[in-house]
């Protein structure tokens, strides 16, 4: 059994909502409420829900990015959280993140050898033809050609281009990547050839994943365990099989009942989810999906659910599986 | 059966600019039935949004222009006819909807004048009676408290609200046509989930045709009759929709269902298709998937397939279903 590399226990970010004649804080928005899970080293663990489910702040929180209003982080033994921000820079060496859009991410006044270098020289490694030598390295790994190293950002694709943002968090040699939406920018066919390329480094390169999508079946198919989330939490968190196979969650269930399957002989139940996702500046009481819940009880509109194992590490929150 | 609503053929158009003609949408011909919904599947590129844009005249020019083929609009050609008439056309018999609801509706106006606008412009009908039109439009398409939100704005609708409206607006004057380009890809799964759903709906109960403009295979399966599959301009593969995502022939359409990662199945490494969406204008001779497809031969890079019928209602542009 493989160790635990990052241990995140109830993690949260709240942002102030400022109002008023004095501009005080009438009220917060929790982006992130109570989050708690684990990663294993050189597992994926997806993260998957719609937009405003606090996703991507958990990624972002855990690099500190983004400074949690509380939680604990431990990545590698070490307690993240009560670093100093140049013992976290450090940290950083060995957590790196792999953002969304590959237009936005990249620095267009710099050529890729400066953009892929420049992790080197933050933490001082190595001499100028070493650091030079390891970008045409780098290159090749992700599928490029070191001739590329002279060229600038807006002379690539949109993969290449995620390739290179690829590239610039292998640099460091990290354990642990955080990977925000890596492929939701990029066109089907460039897609897998990037999901190809990142099963193919954590292989030669023992990386851990923390991959982050809105994309149940891109999630599905590099995941080894998912976290579901809604409205800032976590509603369920089990194996990528059983997931798929035995969602327990109803929000899950939905989730996965709503993703249009390109197969026309494909047999599904077919849930359709009444209204939006509330405002994580007013959640609703009790368990927060409660207000789009089938199988909504009195118990349900109160009482906030445990998350708790219903079995086999299958983590759920939810009444209904209270046994 | 054979009612035609649209008739595109041999459409091309071009967009002149410093780098040259690019010949973003060549030679493409689309037929859409009466209630049909006729999908545009492709990549960034490949053209689907030019086509759709050309139907609307809407295509900015400079630098953009039609320079040969027709659309026929049940049996008029949208090509040839003035700018007047096409402003009859546009909103009252072929309607579209976009892909990002915010930018296209105007933030100063309410939901209820922008409704109500193109009541009004194509019916004569009074203030009181498109407000009562716009009202009864967001409830066709679920819209709750239409009463009230008949008077607010675009912002303080969620986006999948928004999109609801952009429907109720192109659904208000009952066209015959309605362009739908990447109506959900802006939107969560949930909220899509909905949409599509309403769309299916519309269709059924109003009979319009529907031409629909997506990259997601998991959407066209869902609401389409016939699929269309571009690429770099062409269209490379035609037929029903399952023809298609079952049987397909070119090894484009091929590729691409083997590059989708399935939800239910195993998590084998996916195909990918080799290289990069090539960029309009960079254009060779031969097959324009040739420098792509794992099956060229001499001839593929030499000269152009024609879309051949190669089944029931089933064409391909491919050199091997010869």
């Amino acid at each position: 059994m493989a160790e635990d590399l990052l241990i995140v226990k109830n993690l949260k970010k709240y942002y102030p909502i400022t109002g008023g004649v004095l501009g005080g804080e009438v009220g917060v928005v929790k982006a992130v409420d109570d989050v708690s899970f684990t990663v294993k080293s050189g597992e994926t663990l997806g993260l998957v829900g719609e937009s405003g489910c606090g996703k991507s702040t958990t990624g972002r929180s855990l690099l500190r990015l983004i400074e949690p209003t509380s939680g604990e982080i431990t990545f590698d033994g070490t307690n993240v959280m009560s670093l100093s921000t140049d013992a976290m820079r450090k940290m950083r060496r060995d957590m790196q993140i792999v953002f969304q859009d590959p237009f936005a991410s990249l620095n267009p006044r710099h050529n890729i050898e400066k953009i892929l270098e420049e992790p080197l020289i933050v933490h001082g490694l190595g001499s100028s033809a070493e650091r030079k030598k390891r970008v045409q390295e780098m290159l090749e790994i992700v599928g490029l050609s070191s001739y590329h190293a002279s060229r600038y950002p807006h002379q690539f694709s949109g993969g290449q281009r995620q390739r290179i943002g690829i590239a610039r968090a292998l640099m460091l040699k990290p354990k642990l990547i955080v990977a925000d939406e890596p492929v939701s920018a990029l066109d089907v066919s460039i897609q897998s050839q990037v999901l190809n390329l990142m099963q193919d480094l954590q292989r030669e390169f023992g990386l851990t994943y923390l991959f982050i999508a809105h994309d149940l079946s891109v999630v599905r198919h590099i995941s080894d365990r998912v976290g579901v989330m809604y409205l800032g939490r976590i509603v369920e968190l089990t194996t990528s099989s059983q997931l798929y196979s035995n969602p327990l969650h109803p929000y899950t269930k939905a989730l996965l009942s709503a993703v249009p399957s390109p197969d026309p002989d494909a047999v599904r139940e077919r849930v359709i989810l009444q209204g939006d996702v509330p405002s994580p500046a007013k959640p609703p009481s009790g368990c927060t999906f409660h207000t789009r819940c089938p199988h909504v009880t009195e118990e349900c509109r109160t009482v906030r659910p445990e998350f708790m194992d219903a079995g086999d590490g299958h983590f759920v929150a939810c009444h209904l599986y209270k046994s | 059966m054979s009612h035609p609503v649209l008739q595109i053929e041999n459409l091309q158009t071009h967009f002149f600019t410093d780098r040259g003609q690019i010949p973003a949408v060549d030679g493409v011909t689309i037929t859409v039935q009466k209630g049909e919904v006729v999908g545009i599947v492709g990549e960034s590129g490949c053209g689907k949004s030019v086509t759709s844009l050309s139907v609307m005249k809407l295509v900015p020019n400079p630098p953009g222009r039609i320079v040969g083929g027709s659309i026929k609009f049940k049996g008029e050609d949208l090509v040839s006819v003035d700018e007047k008439r096409m402003r009859d056309i546009r909103g009252n018999e072929i309607a579209m909807i976009f892909q990002e609801p915010m930018t296209s509706l105007n933030p100063v106006f309410t939901i209820g004048d922008q409704i109500g606008e193109s009541v009004r412009l194509h019916t004569k009908a009074s203030k009181k009676d498109a407000r009562a039109r716009a009202i009864e439009m967001l409830k066709k398409v679920g819209i709750p408290r239409a009463e009230a939100i008949v008077d607010e704005y675009p912002h303080q609708l969620s986006g999948g609200m928004r999109q609801r409206v952009m429907i109720a607006m192109a659904m208000a004057c009952n066209p015959e046509l309605l362009i739908a380009d990447e109506p959900t890809t802006a939107l969560d799964v949930t909220i899509q989930a909905q949409i599509l759903d309403l769309m299916r709906q519309l269709n059924r109960e109003a009979d319009t045709a529907i031409l629909l403009i997506t990259h997601d295979l998991g959407v066209v399966a869902e609401m389409c009759h016939r699929v269309v599959v571009m690429y770099a301009g062409n269209v490379i593969e035609q037929g029903d929709v399952r023809t298609i995502l079952k049987n397909p022939k070119h090894p484009y359409t091929i590729g691409l269902l083997n590059s989708l990662p399935k939800l239910e199945g195993s998590q084998e490494r996916l195909y990918s298709i080799p290289g990069n969406v090539p960029i309009p204008g960079s254009l060779t001779v031969g097959c324009r998937f040739a420098p792509r497809c794992d099956k060229v031969s001499d001839r593929c890079r030499s000269e152009m397939p024609e879309l051949k019928v190669v089944g029931d209602n089933h064409l391909s542009r491919c050199w091997l279903t010869e």
